[in-house]
């Protein structure tokens, strides 16, 4: 390319916009589920986990693509799981010193990051074979995907399985429960995060009808 | 697609590690006090909470200084050990030595009954085991528990704290419990969990379970330790040494009866001292 391109010219965005609709990550491609079921209880600890994946995996990104010359092919898996868990305890590390309460409810799925399907599948399909900005970019896009099916999955879990939006206790406000409601113990349980999940990706295929799989 | 000869892998993957390292080591460095900090707010507030007092992360230190007015470490025959400062006692360490002196007890109460040897021996050798070794194993290990005792002050009352910790159906869960200056009273407990069930075994640290403990007496009228039971499908109101268990949470339930009955009938002896004082 002789001529620059501009840093947001629309191939660009549609690097940062895809992945929350047409590609997400969990709905389209259903990857990064495990996470996904885990970390959902509560919405603090979604949005926590959120900001740390759009963290890691855009400078992992970034660095994978930055170094994308010169990393020999037959090491490139370890590569980019070194940069990966180097991130991961960068971040991990950083919680545990300025967000301790969060970092203990996250607890173990913090370093579970490393596992995460999204992070991997992202430096090797696309940073492995881009320049650095729109490495960036996709990376920021695809853990924002990641990151909004998280949010509204723990919205919903945490609504009406503790009756709380954000530790504030709604259900009780609106006095619902002097009615004989009661949370929904079962939302807590991890199998509901599927379902929930079952139910944005029907909404998503009933809205947008090429991600249908014809076979 | 590019070919790269082996010392080029070898030395990018050297200086990689090398270079990763040296970050990780140097930010786990300059984060450790900020990170140190932020465990011991976390133990005060437990420790606060279970003489009832509620603390933010923000006042913890202050209330912690105000109302907890002496702590210190002791060993299993209640005597003070000097030069040790509580929070620098890994509860974890003492948990599994706990557990080791448990196991070998078991070891000297129950003689070992394989059904094969009693088929091949008959019950010749039934009681005879050698305690003394396992005796001498259990001294040993004893010498170097460490227990730590903290004392809150709290309108014109004494209360005393205990350090609990245990397992649970995932992982560890930990407390504290703190008793009236009579020994036996309850006046407060703190659970919390690192990885049980939530809505399940993790409402071991909701108030609601907490509550319970409150008023329930250790000991029972012939002063003998009994500890405080857990029962699954509830505790009659009148029973002074039982609570309810959490529903569908049995194990994480039978966990807490266990650290309580584990970590109170080490501070035995203490407690025992302590009554015989005027």
């Amino acid at each position: 390319m002789s001529d620059r391109e501009p840093l947001f010219s629309s191939k660009n965005l549609k690097l940062l916009r895809e992945p929350l609709n047409k590609s997400n990550p969990i709905t389209v491609q259903v990857l990064g589920i495990c996470s996904a079921l885990a970390v959902t209880v509560k919405l603090k600890p979604s949005v926590v986990m959120a900001v740390s994946v759009i963290a890691v995996l855009s400078v992992s990104n970034v660095v994978i693509s930055v170094l994308r010359k010169h990393i020999p092919p037959r090491i490139r898996i370890i590569v980019q799981l070194v940069v990966i868990a180097t991130m991961v305890i960068l971040v991990d590390e950083i919680l545990k010193a300025f967000a301790y309460d969060v970092s203990k409810q996250l607890s173990v799925f913090v370093g579970l990051i490393i596992t995460n399907c999204i992070i991997m599948g992202r430096l090797e399909a696309f940073a492995l074979a881009n320049k650095p900005w729109p490495s960036f970019l996709d990376g920021i896009g695809n853990a924002a995907g990641y990151g909004l099916i998280l949010i509204i999955v723990a919205f919903f879990r945490e609504f009406l399985g503790s009756g709380t939006i954000w530790g504030y206790p709604v259900m009780e406000k609106i006095g619902i429960y002097k009615l004989g409601y009661t949370d929904n113990g079962l939302m807590i349980l991890p199998p509901m995060a599927l379902i929930t999940v079952g139910i944005i990706i029907w909404i998503q295929r009933g809205k947008n009808r090429d991600l249908i799989e014809t076979h | 697609m590019k070919q790269f000869s082996n010392i080029y892998i070898f030395i990018f993957s050297a200086v990689m590690v090398i270079i990763v390292a040296v970050l990780l080591s140097f930010v786990s460095q300059q984060l450790k006090p900020l990170q140190n900090r932020n465990e011991e707010t976390e133990q005060m507030r437990n420790i606060l909470a279970s003489v009832n007092i509620p603390a933010s992360a923000g006042n913890a230190g202050v209330l912690f200084e105000r109302y907890i007015t002496e702590s210190f470490v002791i060993n299993p025959d209640g005597e003070r050990i000097d030069n040790r400062k509580p929070f620098e006692v890994d509860l974890k360490k003492q948990t599994s030595m706990i557990e080791d002196i448990n196991s070998l007890e078991e070891k000297l109460t129950v003689p070992k009954a394989s059904p094969f040897k009693k088929m091949i021996s008959g019950q010749a050798d039934r009681g005879k085991a050698d305690t003394g070794p396992v005796l001498s194993e259990i001294s040993g290990i004893r010498e170097s528990l460490e227990l730590p005792v903290y004392i809150c002050q709290k309108e014109n009352k004494k209360y005393y704290v205990f350090a609990l910790r245990g397992k649970g159906l995932w992982g560890p869960i930990w407390g504290y419990i703190s008793l009236n200056d009579d020994f036996n009273t309850v006046y407060g407990a703190y659970f919390d969990h690192k990885t049980e069930t939530p809505g399940l075994g993790a409402e071991i640290n909701t108030s609601v379970f907490r509550q319970q403990f409150r008023n329930k007496t250790i000991y029972d009228k012939n002063n003998r330790f009994v500890s405080i039971e857990v029962l699954k499908g509830g505790a009659s109101g009148s029973n002074p040494h039982g609570v309810d268990a959490i529903s569908g949470g049995t194990i994480t339930s039978k966990g807490v009866e266990k650290m309580l009955h584990d970590w109170l009938s080490r501070y035995n002896t203490f407690i025992a001292n302590q009554k015989k004082r005027p």
